[in-house]
């Protein structure tokens, strides 16, 4: 166990509390500023607290779609497959950003640039198909649009 | 100071386009400044209008004229002529009647927004979500006043029973009943919960309820602390909305600056507060137990009930639930009056829906209806009809616990008993319309495929019974369904309706089960005749390459990801049919129509 996990997470405990209940904020916490939640982690934050055991948390990190065990790439995209979009073929954009990027769905780029993930709705349905980038919604993608988007962000064909 | 400006220009600043009118904004208020129009124009930042389709849309008050797909280089005009001249952009007009070619200049001229009826979305579109002035200005908690000095909790309770408002997050359980359990029940703390994880693929309503009026979500659950005696409320709203989470945060500070949350609000005895907790991403945590769960920081997993939450809920204490949208009638009851309420709507379903219409219609958005309104109305009159002259096929209600119904119930009226009696349910308010192209077989699939991942695996039926569905409609699609699996998907799927611990699990059939009542033959055709009626499941399509439409240019065979294509240059080429994956991608690149999909 690195000390760099030791401080966190006696600073994590201090900012959330030693409550089963802080259990989601405190894992929130480490995805947003980690990228994901590194297990020592949650092994150093068990091992000081009274209240959050390490199963429990992992327990929890397992079972919502949140948090990821591997760091994501610099660039998250959200390919949403929601009714509006599937209908209006979001089926076809996830194949294209899969191809450009030969990689699968929740898949990072060896290059660590990107990282492809599928959204059950990011409602905005009337701007079907659409895809989130960095929290930015793209609207109305077409096959063609995908490459131009993914070049937006650096990525060279 | 407050300036008495003339004008006001709201643009719409729903999360959809709030980026690009960000940039919009900047350049109107660059012109407002260099035409010297600084005294006269307020520009406001307005929450989502619903018409996104015709977006980014400005509206001028108090002229209330609508200008649509409005573009940067279109301000300056705008701000000259309109304000400055008097006279409308008429260019910019809503122009969506092609037969008569006539205008729409004023808001509610359009038939997407007058053949509405706004009461939850009163505010939207029209005051700024971030200034709790606005809010103020437009009756805002004016409600909670009346409430704390003149009804008693009991009265308060009373009026919401008289109202008839009915639970908008599907179920329909009558609000007033709910709260007169919580407020019967004992208990030391009580707590107040929005449920605003709203999950189901094709819905958007809440998320553009709280982003275009915040405040009344909030006014609306310190009133209903105060008739159930609660003294903390929790908003559960998914981290998926960053905007409506943000303008939350921003009314729930200025509500504590005025004394509408925290001690002793508004000088009385009663005190409460709202804190915030961010869904980390479990469609289960729509279900009122699982959401419990969720907040006490455990794996998202429905309990059976009873006991109801109203009796041993968050922490084991008197908890009441209710969806945004039902948070956002209560101020409107109290203000108007019961009576006015239940004067709306049909018999045993009052006031009115949000829908979230979106898919192969014209005009996509948000749309609030009375009760009682018919589905042809909402698909043809507000949304406009089909998208490029297709057919109507189906609408999809309920999202994926909901089902899909074919034309013969275009008249149904919309309330919770009358879309149940015809197979699919209201759901919280998700709309899709689907044309002919759209094959129901994969529709189900695509349901199916999303109950079955967000099934949390504790009870057997959801999650074993889930998963033999989908295998068997996965079959179905590829070509491999077997003479008895439409008989295997009903008994399987009464009996997962029958047996399932919670909601998610009972109504996850649903859209198998209305497919199958509706589209049968589009069943059989898969099974039998190993086609998809409308060429949408990819392993059933054959790809033949017409020779005498053939010039053998190669483009086709260049595309082929299997190199399935043979033939020589000018000469008419041929696809070897064992080895053809039926991509498709021959048959998009050809471009001399040589080949056919069957």
């Amino acid at each position: 166990m690195t000390p760099q996990w030791n401080d966190l997470a006696s600073e994590l405990l201090q900012r959330f509390g030693d409550e089963t209940r802080y259990a989601i904020p405190i894992l929130q916490a480490i995805q947003t500023e980690q990228g994901y939640i590194p297990i020592p982690l949650l092994e150093a934050i068990a091992s000081k607290a009274q209240h959050l055991q390490a199963n429990q948390l992992y327990g929890v990190a397992t079972f919502y779609s949140q948090f990821t065990f591997t760091p994501k790439g610099k660039h998250t995209i959200k390919v949403c497959m929601g009714t509006a979009c599937f209908v209006k073929g979001a089926q076809q954009i996830v194949d294209a950003f899969k191809s450009a990027l030969s990689i699968e769905i929740g898949e990072t780029t060896p290059d660590k640039l990107f990282t492809l993930q599928t959204v059950a709705c990011l409602g905005c349905c009337s701007l079907a198909p659409a895809v989130m980038i960095d929290g930015h919604v793209h609207g109305q993608v077409t096959q063609e649009s995908v490459a131009a988007l993914l070049k937006a962000k650096g990525f060279n064909l | 100071m407050k300036k008495d400006y003339k004008y006001a220009i709201s643009v719409c600043a729903g999360s959809k386009c709030v980026h690009l009118n960000n940039e919009l904004i900047d350049i109107i208020l660059k012109e407002i400044q260099r035409q010297g129009l600084e005294d006269q124009v307020k520009v406001t930042k307005s929450a989502c209008l619903g018409y996104c389709e015709e977006g980014p849309l400005l509206v001028i008050h108090p002229d209330n004229i609508t200008y649509a797909r409005v573009q940067k280089d279109d301000i300056a005009e705008i701000l000259s002529e309109h304000i400055k001249n008097r006279r409308w952009v008429t260019r910019l007009l809503f122009h969506r009647d092609q037969i008569a070619n006539s205008f729409f200049p004023q808001f509610g001229d359009v038939d997407f927004f007058g053949k509405q009826y706004r009461i939850t979305l009163r505010n939207c579109g029209v005051i700024d979500p971030e200034s709790i002035d606005d809010y103020l200005a437009y009756r805002g908690y004016e409600a909670l006043a009346k409430v704390l000095t003149v009804f008693s909790p009991q009265q308060v309770i009373d009026e919401i029973k008289r109202s008839g408002l009915r639970g908008r997050g599907g179920g329909g359980f009558p609000t007033g009943v709910k709260w007169q359990s919580g407020h019967d029940a004992v208990g030391d703390v009580k707590y107040m919960i929005c449920n605003a994880d709203e999950g189901d693929p094709g819905a958007f309503m809440d998320r553009s309820a709280i982003e275009g009026d915040p405040n009344t979500v909030i006014e609306g659950m310190i009133i209903g602390g105060y008739a159930v005696g609660a003294s903390k409320g929790i908003v559960y709203i998914r981290a998926e909305y960053p905007l409506a989470i943000k303008r939350l945060q921003i009314a729930i500070a200025q509500a504590r600056e005025r004394n509408l949350l925290g001690n002793n609000i508004l000088g009385s005895e009663f005190s409460f507060d709202i804190d915030l907790r961010l869904g980390a991403g479990a469609f289960v945590c729509g279900e009122e137990t699982a959401l419990i769960a969720s907040i006490e920081g455990k794996r998202g997993m429905p309990k059976p009930r009873p006991p109801f939450p109203t009796e041993k809920g968050l922490f084991d204490k008197p908890t009441v639930i209710n969806n945004v949208e039902t948070w956002a009638n209560i101020p409107v009851i109290i203000l108007d009056g019961a009576e006015h309420f239940a004067s709306m709507g049909t018999e045993k379903s009052k006031g009115t829906k949000v829908f979230a219409l979106a898919g192969a219609v014209r005009n996509t958005g948000l749309v609030e209806v009375q009760m009682g309104t018919t589905l042809r109305e909402i698909i043809f009159d507000i949304g406009g009809g089909i998208r490029d002259d297709k057919a109507f096929k189906a609408v999809q209600t309920g999202g994926p616990s909901g089902g899909c119904l074919p034309s013969q119930y275009l008249d149904t009226p919309i309330d919770y008993n009358s879309l149940m009696a015809a197979g699919s349910i209201m759901g919280s308010g998700g709309m899709i319309v689907m044309d002919e192209t759209t094959c129901m077989v994969d529709i189900a699939k695509f349901f199916l495929d999303f109950t079955q991942n967000e099934s949390c695996g504790k009870c057997t039926p959801c999650r074993e019974g889930t998963k033999r569905m989908l295998e068997i409609l996965i079959r179905i699609t590829e070509g491999a369904g077997q003479p008895d699996d439409i008989d295997k998907l009903l008994r399987l799927g009464t009996m997962i309706q029958k047996s399932s611990l919670c909601g998610l699990g009972k109504a996850s059939p649903n859209p198998v089960l209305s497919t199958i009542k509706h589209f049968r033959h589009e069943y059989e055709a898969h099974i039998f005749d190993k086609k998809c009626p409308t060429k949408t499941c990819k392993s059933l399509l054959t790809y033949t390459i017409l020779e005498d439409k053939c010039i053998g240019c190669g483009l086709c065979k260049k595309n082929c990801p299997v190199k399935c294509i043979s033939g020589e240059k000018k000469y008419s080429h041929s696809i070897n049919q064992a080895d053809c994956i039926h991509c498709g991608v021959c048959f998009s690149t050809c471009k001399f129509e040589a080949i056919i999909r069957e």
